[in-house]
């Protein structure tokens, strides 16, 4: 665990050492605090994500390692154009010596593009790291004209841990392997649905039939093109990456026509527990991938709290149910405080840097190290991958939904509390 | 047999848009002023319901019996403090006002209500259905047309049968006219509105039941209410009732040769009709 006295044993050290050499004195040894910059969509479509922002940050800043830090919050409105403006903002006039980034490519994008412009570092979270790395490439066609970032590192999963996920989930139930998908036009709709990244090969490596009907627009008030696709070809499992309003339309009205598969694996729409409870009691077991719950076995660096101890920390501050993001977001923090515990120079951005891709660390949603571990060559300086496992909604007795964890052929470490269930 | 299907759920879908529509008609027809929060106030009018929903736990369909009055004073006093101001020969004021006030009533529904996605809930007939021939129709698709052609028929019957109707349209027709004879058309724009915002309490009701709602959700309603109020032409509410069943049928109809043409099936058919007839298919009068 990172305190007080080992991060400034740690920092002076480095800084004498520097200080020896002949180089500038480290920013800690001078007293001023380190000045990280936090950019995260705190209103607008996406503020859900960005719920648990002040709790995180109240705790950051109660820790002994957060002492040292100065955190300047801005907030992107849910808007890649605003998120790049506050980001620019944050490195001109604030001086930052960090970024952190959190949620949604149409966040973490724009503010990673911006820093890995203006040399600043930069670390975010809270996207799969295909739209991540291949969305910030100048030519996202083109494999051959990417190229890896400096300063911009990342961490979450990615796409190939989803599919495994979803086909390990329905590969506990008896199907007839027919297979319908909901992708949207939109950045994450387009990835799960490419006939080579996303589902299609893999499906039909493991014999799986797929309806995919094509890509509908965002806001659709009907679905009923696809339901009557879905019933022809019979199919039993519904997958897609649908935003909230779509899924309770689609949901509703396939429901309305007597459609119910056996298994139905979303992304993005049943991720907050209020979009679940938004289906009334025709919630029950529909699954998602899990990329953080209260039963993770993993702690915090910073606080030492377990995943069930920050989860239940914002219940308790807020009334309000866990959600997934809050452990990453927590976890941002983590890797700041460790990557500024080890350098010299918070102000020497090459420092920093080249220290993010030395990080080697324990974190709330597990070990984290950009070690390139699971990842293809281009991707595995700056990204590092998360654990993922799949989950079931059951409803609760007393009303409201939990999130059960399925399946964890993909994260053994992670338990199960449950199998999976047919949809009925 | 599939097709008859996408005809069925297209007008359904007509249904529901009509009904957003029909307060932006209202208030469009009388005094010309396109009011670009009309989704925002949708959305307000659902929170409304909701609150009075998790309050006291009625049927949604009496809790939005209770938001009207509400909704009424609401817009009542809007017009009479804010938009009457801004009505004149220049039509961007009005278009500006309602931007801003959508922008904050977006942003104060953020502060109250958090971004969470909510959705009033309507117990089992959320997922009813009734065979109907050879297709099978929600319950709740079928209840949101026939409250759309209620709606119609009773604004028609208040426009054209009572003493309010008859100063709508008078001073609809000539302002400066209508109040030489008495009628003062700040009051009469006043009720209008006010009579609107009812229209826009029944709007909300379906909004909120068949799916999630948002503080954001409001603008991407706006679109399709203007669409079905151009095509049905100005001033005519069973226009507004056909517009709306125009954008359905060609969005199911778009979805059953490519989901992809869904939505752009829709806006196809809006520039068809204003290619045809620029002053839409039911225009009122020469104005």
């Amino acid at each position: 665990m990172l305190t007080r006295r080992s991060f400034l044993k740690t920092s002076a050290a480095t800084g004498a050492s520097l200080a020896a050499s002949g180089l500038a004195a480290p920013a800690i040894a001078q007293g001023a605090k380190i000045k990280l910059g936090y950019v995260s969509p705190q209103s607008g479509p996406l503020a859900a994500f960005a719920e648990a922002d002040q709790y995180i940050l109240d705790a950051f800043s109660g820790t002994e390692a957060g002492a040292n830090f100065e955190v300047i919050v801005k907030d992107s409105q849910s808007n890649p154009n605003r998120a790049a403006d506050v980001a620019r903002e944050l490195i001109i006039d604030d001086e930052i010596d960090m970024m952190l980034v959190a949620s949604t490519p149409e966040t973490t994008n724009p503010v990673a593009s911006t820093c890995e412009f203006e040399e600043v570092p930069v670390i975010s979270t809270v996207a799969p790291w295909q739209p991540w790395f291949i969305g910030q490439q100048g030519n996202p066609g083109d494999p051959e004209s990417w190229e890896e970032f400096y300063y911009a590192f990342h961490f979450f999963w990615g796409l190939e841990d989803v599919i495994s996920v979803f086909t390990n989930m329905w590969g506990q139930l008896e199907t007839n392997k027919s297979v319908g998908a909901l992708f949207p036009n939109d950045g994450d709709g387009n990835a799960w649905g490419d006939p080579v990244v996303g589902f299609p090969p893999v499906l039909a490596d493991q014999g799986y039939t797929l309806t995919d009907t094509g890509r509908y627009q965002n806001l659709t008030d009907d679905f009923s093109a696809q339901i009557n696709a879905f019933k022809q070809a019979q199919v039993e499992i519904v997958t897609g990456v649908v935003i909230p309003p779509d899924f309770t339309t689609f949901w509703t009205q396939a429901k309305q026509q007597g459609f119910t598969p056996k298994a139905a694996s979303i992304g993005k729409a049943i991720l907050f527990p209020q979009a679940v409870e938004a289906l009334g009691d025709t919630g029950h077991n529909l699954s998602s991938e899990v990329w953080w719950s209260p039963s993770h076995p993993f702690t915090s660096s910073l606080t030492g709290q377990t995943a069930g101890g920050v989860a239940s920390g914002f219940e308790a501050a807020t009334g309000r149910q866990w959600t997934q993001p809050i452990g990453f977001v927590h976890a941002l923090f983590e890797v700041a405080a460790n990557v500024m515990g080890r350098v010299g120079d918070a102000g020497d951005p090459d420092a920093v840097a080249e220290a993010i891709a030395a990080t080697r660390m324990d974190t709330v949603v597990g070990p984290l190290s950009w070690d390139g571990a699971g990842l293809p060559p281009f991707a595995q300086r700056n990204v590092a991958k998360t654990p993922l496992v799949g989950g079931q909604w059951r409803l609760k007795d007393g009303g409201g939904y939990d999130l059960v964890i399925v399946d964890n052929q993909t994260a053994p470490m992670v338990p199960t509390a449950g199998a999976m269930e047919e949809i009925v | 047999m599939i097709w008859v299907d996408t005809l069925v759920q297209g007008i359904l879908l007509g249904g529901l848009y009509a009904l957003f529509a029909a307060g932006l008609s209202l208030v469009f027809g009388i005094m010309r002023l396109v009011n670009l929060a009309h989704g925002d106030l949708i959305v307000l009018g659902a929170y409304l319901i909701l609150v009075v929903v998790s309050a006291t736990g009625m049927n949604p369909i009496f809790a939005a019996a209770v938001a009207a009055p509400v909704m009424f004073a609401i817009g009542w006093t809007l017009q009479k403090v804010v938009l009457n101001r801004t009505l004149g020969e220049d039509i961007l004021p009005p278009l500006l006002v309602t931007f801003g006030l959508s922008i904050v009533l977006q942003n104060a529904l953020l502060e109250g209500f958090s971004a969470d996605s909510q959705r009033i809930g309507f117990g089992a007939l959320e997922t009813a259905s009734v065979p109907l021939g050879p297709v099978t129709v929600g319950v709740l698709p079928l209840m949101t047309f026939g409250t759309a052609v209620l709606t119609i028929l009773v604004l028609n019957q208040i426009f054209y049968r009572t003493a309010i109707g008859r100063a709508f349209r008078a001073t609809s027709d000539d302002a400066t006219t209508a109040s030489l004879m008495g009628i003062r058309p700040a009051r009469v724009f006043a009720t209008a509105t006010g009579l609107a915002m009812v229209v826009v309490t029944i709007a909300a009701l379906y909004l909120g039941t068949r799916a999630n709602f948002d503080p954001s959700i409001g603008p991407a309603r706006l679109i399709y209410a203007f669409e079905a109020v151009i095509i049905g032409g100005l001033g005519s509410l069973w226009g507004t009732l056909a517009g709306g069943i125009i954008i359905g049928v060609a969005q199911t109809l778009g979805a059953a040769i490519n989901p992809e043409w869904q939505i752009l099936a829709g806006h196809l058919a809006f520039l068809i009709v204003l290619l045809v007839r620029p002053r839409g298919l039911f225009p009122r009068g020469k104005d």
